[in-house]
């Protein structure tokens, strides 16, 4: 694979201009995720208003990959049930986890189809992980502070 | 260099006597060829993703020669058993092997006798037995200096002991040209009496900066603190005399020298080791083990419990032995001409900053840089790397094991280019025109 249809021109064009960047108010969980080997980090905050996912708001550094992920990631969850984000998370970590052999959903996926083809890179599938993993990792512990 | 004759030395020898220069080969040094030399290295015929391999990531981990592979290969298929403990033909073959290694080590370092050679797993496990047998004269107050420039491995482990024994670990600052700034610390009061151990490196890992050891172990000795050094990026790429040096302790690893991974070094020296306490315990290490109490065995195999890495020190000991008859002298020269020309065209590349000395002077074959497109977009280590590699090029990308440092620096994670004796200047052409490219790429040019 040609490393031009790895970083195709929707993951550029995240990266470029994050969806839904910078840290607000109100939330009811932060989180801090790093990923050891490269030093990538993101904080992430998320805001519940009962089941919805009001607000997913961040502040990351790290590769374009990550960086992509994490904005396409806000873009798929806010204003959708807490499920539905969770249950997108489990689809998008089989899309990476898959090799670049699982043909994703589209119409549930969206711009997120654009990192199938950075499952065929053993190194990257962290990068396009950390940002669903922190945003995973934010809701349960937002559902467990208001439980 | 084929081991089948055996080692060339005595297990134990006194190398006081013994006359300077090159040892391990009584042969003259021959012309510099890096063509010759590489065809010493397979891998370097070998081609990624269609593009032929460019490896500039030699301080992470060298390539192995095929004298190194075949040392090891002959030894497993000819001479294995285990050493010190079998009394048959082939576990006295072994420990000749093994023992005769630890003698080449020590000619190829400048000990001044082969028990000042310890061999470990790596040198992290050299740093950490540091850490564990000086700590256990440590008193709460005492201090131990290190610098903000050092490796994971030579922070973590001190970190660890000041929380063990309430020790103050205090660090050396860098200039912003990323020298030690020692001038600070003697106005600062850094070293003091309060210090007990100073460990830093010879060689930076990020920013090449070779750190005066004589002149830090002289500060160290004056206040009558014990000195470490991690000489990893040392060893492979200078001629390294360990009884001129000054330092008390030495670590530095196997793999980063042409050598196979698994088999570090400390060097000690042999007063010092004679008076530390054990490190790990196990077979080997002991003198007589009852079950109220045990003796320990005297420096090296003090220090050497449970079955050592054999064939790796085999292995290790022709990699000196590679190394000792390219020269290296040789090789440090060699070194500092491709570190000039990668460091010219670095220069000529619009939105590289170089991190440490952008000069070849008192600086190694490592250079780290950051990259920003023209239209002032910072391209991420890992993007730079990636796009690298897809015209097979190695180099590492994050924060090569020294976030501190980077820190210092205000970034978060840098690319950096390493070079060896096989590096070629054409190697470097592709890699200035692959930067080019990446920028382009990046800066929505492409």
């Amino acid at each position: 694979m040609k490393v031009e249809e790895l970083y195709q021109e929707i993951i550029l064009d995240h990266y470029r201009s994050k969806h839904h960047s910078g840290l607000r108010e109100p939330y009811e969980a932060e989180v801090h995720h790093v990923n050891p080997t490269c030093g990538d980090e993101v904080s992430l905050r998320v805001h519940l208003v009962g089941d919805t996912v009001s607000d997913v708001s961040y502040e990351s550094v790290g590769c374009s990959i990550s960086q992509a992920s994490t904005s396409v990631m806000t873009d798929l969850v806010i204003g959708h049930d807490v499920a539905y984000g969770l249950g997108l998370y489990e689809e998008f970590l089989t899309m990476m986890q898959g090799k670049g052999q699982i043909e994703p959903n589209e119409e549930r996926l969206e711009d997120g189809i654009a990192f199938a083809g950075v499952a065929k890179f053993p190194a990257r599938v962290k990068c396009a992980l950390i940002g669903w993993s922190a945003f995973k990792d934010a809701v349960i512990r937002a559902q467990s502070a208001s439980s | 260099m084929s081991v089948d004759g055996g080692p060339e030395y005595p297990a134990t020898t006194d190398l006081t006597e013994a006359p300077t220069g090159s040892l391990a080969l009584a042969e003259e040094p021959i012309a510099f060829d890096v063509d010759a030399i590489r065809a010493d290295f397979p891998i370097l015929e070998r081609t990624v993703g269609g593009w032929p391999l460019i490896y500039l990531d030699s301080a992470n981990s060298s390539q192995k020669p095929r004298v190194v592979v075949e040392a090891v290969e002959d030894h497993y298929l000819n001479h294995n058993a285990n050493v010190a403990r079998a009394m048959h033909a082939l576990g006295a073959e072994a420990t000749e092997a093994f023992e005769g290694a630890r003698a080449q080590l020590a000619q190829f370092i400048g000990a001044r006798r082969s028990e000042e050679v310890v061999f470990t797993k790596n040198a992290s496990e050299a740093l950490n037995l540091c850490a564990y047998t000086l700590g256990a004269s440590l008193r709460p107050g005492d201090e131990i200096v290190i610098s903000v420039m050092e490796h994971h491995s030579n922070i973590v482990p001190w970190q660890l002991l000041a929380q063990r024994t309430g020790a103050v670990l205090r660090w050396f600052d860098v200039t912003e040209e990323g020298r030690l700034n020692l001038d600070k610390a003697i106005a600062e009061g850094l070293v003091n009496e309060r210090t007990k151990i100073i460990s830093v490196a010879y060689v930076s890992n990020v920013l090449g900066t070779i750190n005066p050891i004589s002149k830090i172990a002289a500060l160290g000795h004056a206040v009558g603190a014990t000195v470490v050094v991690d000489a990893s990026q040392a060893v492979p790429q200078l001629a390294v005399n360990m009884a001129a040096l000054g330092a008390d302790l030495v670590a530095f690893t196997g793999h980063k020298m042409v050598g196979p991974t698994g088999i570090g070094v400390l060097w000690g020296r042999y007063e010092l080791l004679a008076a530390l306490p054990p490190f790990l315990g196990g077979g080997e290490m002991i003198e007589i083990v009852t079950m109220e109490g045990s003796s320990y065995a005297p420096p090296p195999h003090r220090f050497e419990a449970g079955t050592p890495p054999i064939a790796q020190a085999v292995g290790l000991a022709a990699a000196a032995q590679y190394l000792t008859a390219i020269g290296m002298d040789q090789i440090t020269a060699h070194e500092r001409d491709i570190t000039a020309y990668a460091l010219e065209g670095l220069r000529s590349l619009r939105g590289l900053r170089v991190l440490g000395p952008d000069q070849p002077v008192d600086r190694g074959g490592a250079v780290s840089f950051t990259l920003t497109t023209p239209d002032g977009e910072r391209v991420h280590p890992h993007d730079v790397s990636h796009l690298l590699d897809s015209r097979g090029i190695a180099v590492r990308a994050g924060h090569h094991c020294a976030r501190p440092l980077h820190e210092r620096f205000g970034v978060q994670s840098s690319t950096r280019a390493s070079f060896y004796l096989y590096t070629t200047r054409a190697e470097i052409d592709a890699l200035i025109e692959a930067l080019a490219h990446t920028s382009a790429f990046f800066g929505g040019l492409r």
